[in-house]
């Protein structure tokens, strides 16, 4: 794999994004939602009816906020994954491009930043967001500013696992699939297990600790690899042409 | 093995799609500069014989090269994807990208430098008329002009060795003619093409040779050689009444009797000079009155249907 290659292919991805607003406005929609929407939801809930959200449910409203930059990470990177790879089979772009020097990891190392990137500086901005209006909004209340703290830490060290095996998925769906919609469809369906434990913690299974959320880090991370060896055998050049629908 | 003058070889080539052969024991080669037809009807496996030599997919069996490479060679494919160009049966050019970045990044794929992608961008685009629409998104244009972008875009990297996938197919006349041009225009530089086709007028109107392949190799040689060796040699013998004895007799003589008509026959020979005066003793012998024999040279149309007709 050569990261020029790879990186000429993710400029080539970004010059086509730039003329599809609609895949970067479905890309940052989410991270603002969760950046500005949450901490507004929680301000409004303390202010409002101050005894029925008592201070001390902070920390955990928080954390299960939180969570949702996890899920983010999963749901978002499927549309422009989904769109990067199915839209290139659709145009046929794919063939002449494998007819060039480029090797088979190149393009799929393109693919897999390109695909990564934009959601994830969307989800940091995201990320930044959030933990400075909860804190301009909680000082007063709490006393201290509750971010930056080890929790949400260890939920941005996860977000990127989560990241990149949202886009793995979607890369082999992709591969599979000849049409935009049903490819988003069937890879978002990845989130549910991340749901699954995001429910287990809210029903108090076990909590979204530091040190849970930096196994589950360590079990994406695994998974990352799997999947990127599975991804590989995926993206074959003769694979691509012969059984790729 | 290896020779200068051959840039591309195969030696008995064959894929199998699981039970399906697609290219069955190819042997053919190019000459350097030499513009080469692979004809064919659909289904004749051209596109899956060009994928083959380009390293797209692997072969079954038999041996290949593309100047002094080998196809199945691992170390080998990067040096010849490096020395040839492809336009693929499908274009796929990107199509919200413009011209210019559509030819930029194919530069940028063969790591050419910035000064030399700009000089060859430069050139195709005003060869190909389209320097003053070189920002517009690709999508807007004609078929033709895409074609015509997408066989630049093949050459991007000044390949040695150019193939073209039907080039001409779904489209109309004009834009045909203009897609034909260009790559006549490119034969006058003297580069080796191997053009896949299923118009047996393009193989002969742009190439030095032709192969005519339906899944194996039926015949090869310059249009004219192909015309004289294939032709199907026939006439056409006007009698006063056309009866039984007489086309049974002529088919225990061994002849094949293409057309029968009242007053008149059409039968295969092989040699008219021999043939002619044979014919005319049978059909006398039972019965008939010749009134005249005419030859008929069938076209290389002609020739090129029965040949691809029969399995
Ligand atoms: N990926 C594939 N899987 C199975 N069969 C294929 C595949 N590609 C081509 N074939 C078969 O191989 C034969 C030759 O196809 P192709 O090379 O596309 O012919 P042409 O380009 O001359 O129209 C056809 O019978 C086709 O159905
Ligand atoms: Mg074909």
């Amino acid at each position: 794999m050569d990261l020029h290659n790879a990186w000429t292919i993710v400029q080539k991805d970004f010059k086509v994004y730039r003329k599809k607003s609609s895949v970067i406005y479905a890309t940052v929609a989410l991270p603002l939602i969760i950046g500005v929407g949450f901490p507004l939801i929680l301000n409004y809930a303390l202010h409002r009816a101050n005894k029925m959200t008592p201070v001390a449910t902070v920390p955990s409203l928080l954390g299960a906020f939180s969570i949702w930059f996890i899920i983010g990470a999963v749901v978002i990177p499927t549309a422009i994954a989904s769109y990067s790879l199915v839209g290139e089979k659709v145009q046929k772009s794919l063939e002449p491009l494998l007819a060039t020097p480029m090797s088979d990891g190149d393009i799929l190392l393109g693919k897999i930043i390109s695909a990564l990137l934009i959601p994830l500086v969307a989800l940091y901005v995201g990320s930044i967001i959030f933990m400075a209006l909860n804190d301009y909004f909680t000082y007063k209340l709490l006393g201290f500013f509750y971010y930056p703290n080890w929790q949400l830490g260890a939920v941005l060290i996860a977000m990127p696992f989560a990241a990149l095996l949202s886009v793995e998925v979607n890369i082999i769906v992709s591969s599979r699939m000849t049409d935009i919609r049903s490819a988003q469809q069937l890879g978002s369906l990845l989130v549910l297990p991340f749901i699954g434990v995001f429910l287990a913690s809210e029903l108090n299974f076990f909590t979204l600790n530091f040190n849970n959320l930096i196994i589950i880090a360590g079990i994406l991370a695994t998974l990352d690899i799997a999947m990127f060896f599975v991804s590989k055998a995926t993206f074959q050049r003769e694979e691509i042409l012969t059984k790729w629908r | 093995m290896a020779s200068f003058s051959i840039l591309i070889d195969s030696e008995n080539l064959t894929k199998k799609f699981g039970e399906v052969t697609a290219v069955d024991s190819v042997t053919l080669s190019v000459n350097e500069g030499e513009v080469f037809a692979f004809l064919g009807p659909n289904g004749a496996g051209k596109t899956t014989f060009v994928r083959m030599m380009s390293c797209l997919i692997s072969k079954t069996s038999g041996y290949g090269r593309v100047g002094n490479f080998e196809i199945g060679n691992r170390s080998d494919q990067e040096k010849i994807r490096r020395m040839i160009g492809v336009l693929p049966e499908n274009v796929g050019l990107y199509e919200e990208l413009s011209p210019y970045d559509n030819l930029d990044f194919y530069g940028r794929y063969y790591r050419l430098s910035e000064e030399k992608r700009r000089d060859r961008i430069e050139f195709f685009l005003k060869m190909l008329d389209l320097w003053d629409r070189r920002n517009v998104p690709v999508a807007t244009f004609s078929k033709g002009m895409k074609q015509k972008l997408a066989i630049a875009r093949a050459l991007i990297h000044d390949p040695q060795v150019l193939f073209l996938d039907e080039p001409t197919a779904n489209l109309d006349p004009e834009a045909s003619k203009m897609v034909r041009d260009f790559i006549l225009e490119l034969k006058k530089e003297k580069r080796t093409i191997f053009l896949n086709t299923h118009l047996l007028d393009e193989a002969e109107r742009i190439c030095d040779r032709v192969a005519i392949v339906k899944t194996k190799l039926i015949a090869l040689g310059s249009p004219q050689e192909l015309m004289r060796s294939l032709q199907g040699k026939k006439v056409r013998v006007q009698v006063q009444q056309v009866n039984d004895i007489i086309i049974s007799e002529l088919k225990n003589a061994g002849y094949r009797v293409e057309e029968v008509h009242p007053d008149s026959l059409v039968i295969s020979v092989n040699d008219f000079t021999r043939d002619n005066p044979a014919i005319l003793k049978i059909i006398e012998a039972s019965g008939g009155r010749v009134k005249f024999i005419n030859e008929i040279s069938s076209s290389l149309e002609d020739v090129y249907l029965k040949l691809v007709k029969v399995e």
